[in-house]
């Protein structure tokens, strides 16, 4: 029975990513580990991203802030706006959207750069330099996005919160201790370690995906345009994916 | 044909020989694609040869085959008197300090300085320098080729002669036994060309090595090669002195020589 071609390469890439994937686990944890080469890449991911994370979380508070308001004074609940604004930043939409940006930011440079250099052979001219391409260019990358992601959406949330807290303050005055107050009385810990712990996988997924697409790019240039594109079109879509799943073993757990 | 191969060879001059590299009946297919079928080489000591071929001829692969980049189908190579395919990963590094590889696109690394490349294999070799005699070393592996002013460049900054002049000089900086050269004068000027056969010929002299040159530019190879071995279809189609080569009627052969 012969499947459609386009799914015959859907699922010959789902083979080859969870493979690559599987090479991860396999040779990660196993010396010799490029603990240099991993805070080096932890700073250039942090580095790189965070102007863009923080500015996008600033616009987000405010601007949720401000389109959320008229709703919330219809129903006489003015009053909750600090506590839905915490919760929607914190449980949802701090992570995804900063995921998402990382995915845009991170998932391109990391395909870009992996897949040029996979078509000018400096991944060979590594590995007859007595370095283990794999780990020091992949391990040390998805192991820094996965620990760079969450340090970012906790940092972008905050932005983001003080964005909200400059949003409410726009119409009407609320101190800077009382807005965060009622923001902290409203989240629980149920609310905060889903969100977190899914930052870990939006992390990894972007990483993966990024090296992935760059280690087997095709030959020219093209090929490297195309590697950081789908980098960007696979992470974002696996952002969301990993979303849907947290969500409902969240729920199934009975946390939230 | 082999072993009239064997016995034709004309008597080595005084000089010991010993094979450094030695391939014997390699195959290698990707797929349906054959590219390399029962082909075979020896290298000596001291000697330059050129493996001289059609663009998809499979030369690149034959020399990643040597340096273990690729696994051959079947068939025997050795380096230095190892069989390279059943080499733990250790004894592979051990064997790929002594063989330097220069790279069709040169394969310098864009995030690092020219110093950082030249560094590079030494630092992931865990030669041990202290900084002092690293720093030396790369001085005088630049000026060896030529560029001693660029240590604090970008490989960006650099034109497509300079780096291949650095590529040269990040794989003469462990001072290898064997120099395996990838199209060395592919993609740069005439005059450029060469200026690096020129340049490859003399750090064949001053380090002493033995090389393995491929390319498809006959004005390299006759500069630079001892000896030609033409890979067509897969196989070592006709080998010897550029003069011989040239006055083979062969048409395969003659194609190159027009
Ligand atoms: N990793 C690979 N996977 C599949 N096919 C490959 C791979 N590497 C090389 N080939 C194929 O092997 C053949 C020989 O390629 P190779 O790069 O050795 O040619 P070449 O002689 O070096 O040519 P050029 O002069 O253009 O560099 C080509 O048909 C190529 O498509
Ligand atoms: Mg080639």
């Amino acid at each position: 029975m012969a499947l459609p071609r386009t799914w015959q390469n859907f699922l010959d890439e789902t083979g080859d990513m969870s493979r690559f994937t599987g090479r991860f686990f396999a040779q990660g944890f196993k010396p010799r580990y490029e603990f240099a080469e991993f805070i080096h890449q932890c700073f250039i991911i942090g580095y790189k991203s965070l102007p863009l994370i923080g500015l996008t979380g600033f616009i987000m508070g405010l601007v949720l802030t401000m389109q959320l308001r008229p709703s919330l004074i219809d129903y006489g609940v003015e009053s909750q706006l600090p506590a839905m604004v915490g919760i929607a930043i914190v449980r949802e939409i701090g992570p995804v959207v900063t995921a998402l940006i990382f995915a845009g930011k991170i998932g391109s440079s990391i395909g870009a750069e992996l897949g040029s250099m996979k078509v000018t052979e400096q991944i060979d001219a590594m590995e007859v330099s007595g370095t283990n391409p794999f780990k020091y260019l992949v391990v040390t990358r998805v192991l820094a996005a996965t620990t760079m992601l969450p340090v970012l959406v906790i940092l972008s949330d905050g932005i983001s919160l003080y964005g909200s807290y400059l949003g409410v303050n726009i119409k009407g005055i609320t101190s800077f201790q009382l807005f965060f107050k009622q923001v902290f009385d409203a989240l629980s810990f149920s609310d905060v370690w889903p969100a977190v712990i899914k930052t870990f996988f939006f992390g990894f997924a972007v990483g993966m995906v990024g090296c992935y697409k760059g280690y087997n790019s095709q030959k020219g240039t093209e090929g490297v345009g195309r590697s950081a594109n789908s980098a960007v079109v696979v992470s974002s879509l696996m952002v969301f994916i990993i979303d849907l799943i947290v969500v409902q073993v969240t729920d199934l757990l009975g946390v939230n | 044909m082999e072993t009239m191969q064997e016995t034709i060879r004309p008597p080595v001059n005084e000089k010991v020989q010993e094979p450094v590299i030695s391939i014997r009946h390699l195959y290698k297919s990707f797929g349906a694609n054959k590219v390399l079928e029962d082909f075979n080489l020896e290298l000596m000591k001291g000697e330059n040869v050129a493996v001289l071929g059609k663009s998809g001829s499979g030369k690149s692969v034959l020399i990643k085959c040597i340096i273990g980049l690729l696994k051959q189908d079947s068939g025997e190579i050795s380096v230095l008197g190892q069989n390279v395919a059943e080499l733990d990963h250790d004894e592979l590094d051990r064997i790929r300090v002594k063989v330097g590889f220069l790279f069709q696109s040169n394969a310098l690394y864009d995030s690092m300085t020219v110093r950082e490349n030249l560094e590079f294999p030494m630092r992931r070799h865990w030669i041990k320098m202290s900084p002092d005699e690293s720093d030396e070393r790369v001085m005088e592996t630049l000026k060896n080729v030529g560029l001693a002013h660029t240590g604090d460049m970008m490989p960006v900054e650099l034109s497509g002669g300079m780096r291949k002049r650095i590529a040269l000089a990040r794989t003469l900086i462990l001072n290898p036994d064997i120099m395996l050269y990838d199209e060395p004068t592919t993609g740069l000027d005439p005059i450029t060309g060469r200026e690096i056969s020129k340049l490859m010929v003399e750090v064949g002299e001053k380090y002493n090595t033995s090389s393995l040159i491929i390319s498809h530019d006959m004005n390299c190879i006759r500069a630079t090669a001892d000896r030609i071995v033409m890979l067509v279809d897969g196989k070592c189609y006709a080998d010897g002195t550029y003069e011989e080569l040239k006055k083979n009627n062969d048409p395969k052969v003659k194609q190159f020589f027009e």
